[in-house]
């Protein structure tokens, strides 16, 4: 993987790229994964994302951001997209968007939410709904990387059937060494579940976290409400807020 | 261009200022932190340029003739809404015996936030105070206690939680005037930027 | 909702590089009003509104906005009283005198 500005945060000037649906995944009901094609893609780090752009034949334009869902594969990367109701780009994404077809993807952006492979501290990601793309990408970097840095990653969903990348996390939390995977459910548990359905608290925070002693890098993606209640509980729990890293995501789709 | 992509209806009715498109809804703009002012501490000042303040109370604000303007908003960024009705005092009232030679007027809110207008802007029944909106009070997003509304203009000289109105010889530009958007902001001569 | 309406000065990135060769999300900014430093990315970025206005998340003042035309933009940093940014090591300037 090869970062957008490897040693200082020099980079040149952002243009948008032409980029062509290559491949798309259905994750849950509501969300799915886009792998893009993107000629001259110059890499990117775990946390990053883009901005993608559509045009409409009178020349109007709407543009939103998204998650980098993993490391590039070569010219390929993947965003995946939670479909907002009443958007105006996501329904457009994951409902009419051919393959073939072009958008055009401004990026990578973001050097501050992001995970690199030399850091060996402790990770706590906590993901609020489709805010665990992001986190996901810094899951999958870790593993491809041989990185030791010790994960937990706690993931708020309202209902089992909305947990992207399901199985794919269920195998990682088995395989990859030195990863822990725990779920908050706030509508409706699994079959078996212990406890009820509830909005993340100091509790889950305090189990499934790290102490603040052990100096972790937090990573919170989420609802801008969600960011707020666990970033408030991390440094309620004595983690300084320079380590405590947000992401929000706004309401527009 | 991205095949199928159509994007917001867009409309060439003519009641819509060029380059906008009709919304339903009612979006929310915002700057900064919604502002709550509690009734028996809010207050309006009307400050002339030679230091005269008017000040009117929650309750003397509504001791005043009322009115009800349905009106026609558009936003800079591009969304018009049709129809809206609102209730407050025209400015015209609040105006009246106030003795300015000031051309211009800089509104303030509560929470920081500024625009300017000139002052005939505000007179010939342009301009309200307002406190309702569709037989509600003014919901804090969309502004209130109270905000000015000035439909003839692009909706961000409307301030949202306006505590005053600075009166002044020369033009102050506000919050957004002093970021690229335009001096008057008319959506017909469709002015948003400055030079537009 | 409308307290929680804003976002991280990450998103700033993308729309600042259109301008500058620096990603100054990833710079460490100190606010004009309260003197707090830290990172640009920790803003409180209200983004629905005419332009993005970038808060001091200690004292909610206005510390960037930034205003897209399609021809042009506007950068307004009054409220920041300097920004530092990483960069790759290089003899300082000016040079020892």
């Amino acid at each position: 993987m090869t970062a957008a500005a490897p040693g200082g945060r020099v980079a040149a000037p952002l243009g948008w790229r032409v980029a062509r649906l290559a491949q798309r995944r259905i994750e849950t009901p509501t969300a799915q994964t886009l792998v893009l094609s993107v000629p001259g893609w110059p890499g990117h780090l775990p946390g990053q994302h883009v901005d993608v752009r559509l045009t409409a034949p009178d020349g109007y334009q709407a543009a939103r951001s998204y998650s980098l869902a993993g490391p590039p594969d070569g010219d390929r990367i993947a965003l995946t997209v939670q479909r907002v109701p009443d958007g105006e780009v996501s329904p457009y994404l994951t409902d009419a968007w051919a393959e073939g077809d072009p958008v055009e993807v401004r990026g990578p952006v973001g050097g501050w939410f992001v995970w690199r492979s030399e850091q060996t501290a402790p990770v706590l990601l906590v993901a609020g709904g489709s805010g665990v793309v992001p986190l996901m990408a810094m899951v999958r970097a870790r593993r491809a990387a041989g990185s030791r840095a010790p994960f937990r990653l706690i993931y708020s969903v309202r209902t089992p059937a909305d947990v992207i990348y399901a199985d794919e996390l269920r195998t990682r939390a088995r395989d990859d060494f030195g990863l822990d995977v725990s779920y908050v459910y706030t509508r409706e548990a699994p079959d078996g579940w212990r406890g009820e359905p509830h909005r993340i608290g100091l509790a889950d925070v305090n189990t499934h976290g790290w102490p603040a002693d052990l100096e972790p890098l937090c990573y919170v993606c989420g609802p801008t409400g969600f960011v707020e209640t666990v970033a408030d509980l991390l440094v309620g729990l004595g983690h300084p807020t320079r380590r405590v890293r947000t992401e929000r995501f706004g309401p527009t789709g | 261009m991205s095949p199928g992509f159509q994007g917001r209806r867009r409309t060439t009715d003519p009641a819509l200022p060029p380059g906008q498109y009709l919304t339903e809804d009612f979006p929310v703009l915002s700057a900064g932190p919604t502002p709550r002012v509690p009734l028996d501490r809010w207050e309006f000042v009307l400050a002339t340029e030679t230091g005269d303040e008017f000040r009117w109370s929650w309750a003397e604000l509504m001791a005043l003739p009322q009115e009800t303007p349905t009106v026609d908003i558009h936003c800079v960024t591009r969304w018009s809404k049709f129809g809206t009705s609102w209730q407050g005092v025209s400015l015209d009232v609040l105006l009246d015996g106030v003795d300015t030679a000031a051309d211009y007027a800089q509104a303030h809110s509560y929470g920081g936030y500024t625009t300017n207008l000139p002052l005939d802007d505000l007179r010939d029944g342009q301009a309200w105070v307002v406190h309702g909106y569709d037989g509600e009070p003014l919901p804090a997003e969309h502004g209130g206690p109270a905000r000015l509304l000035v439909p003839h203009l692009y909706f961000w000289k409307s301030a949202k939680w306006v505590r005053g109105l600075r009166l002044t010889v020369e033009d102050e530009p506000g919050f957004w005037e002093t970021a690229g958007y335009h001096d008057y902001g008319d959506p017909w001569r469709e002015q948003r930027y400055q030079g537009d | 909702m409308t307290e929680m309406s804003y976002l991280d000065g990450n998103m700033l990135d993308g729309p600042l590089r259109e301008l500058l060769a620096v990603d100054l999300s990833a710079a460490t900014g100190r606010c004009a009003s309260c003197g707090m430093v830290g990172p640009m990315a920790g803003l409180r970025v209200w983004a629905h509104a005419p332009g993005l206005v970038g808060r001091c998340p200690s004292c909610a003042e206005v510390m960037l906005r930034l205003v897209r035309a399609p021809d042009r933009a506007w950068l307004d940093l009054r409220g920041a009283t300097y920004l530092q940014v990483p960069m790759p090591t290089a003899e300082p300037f000016p040079r020892p005198l």
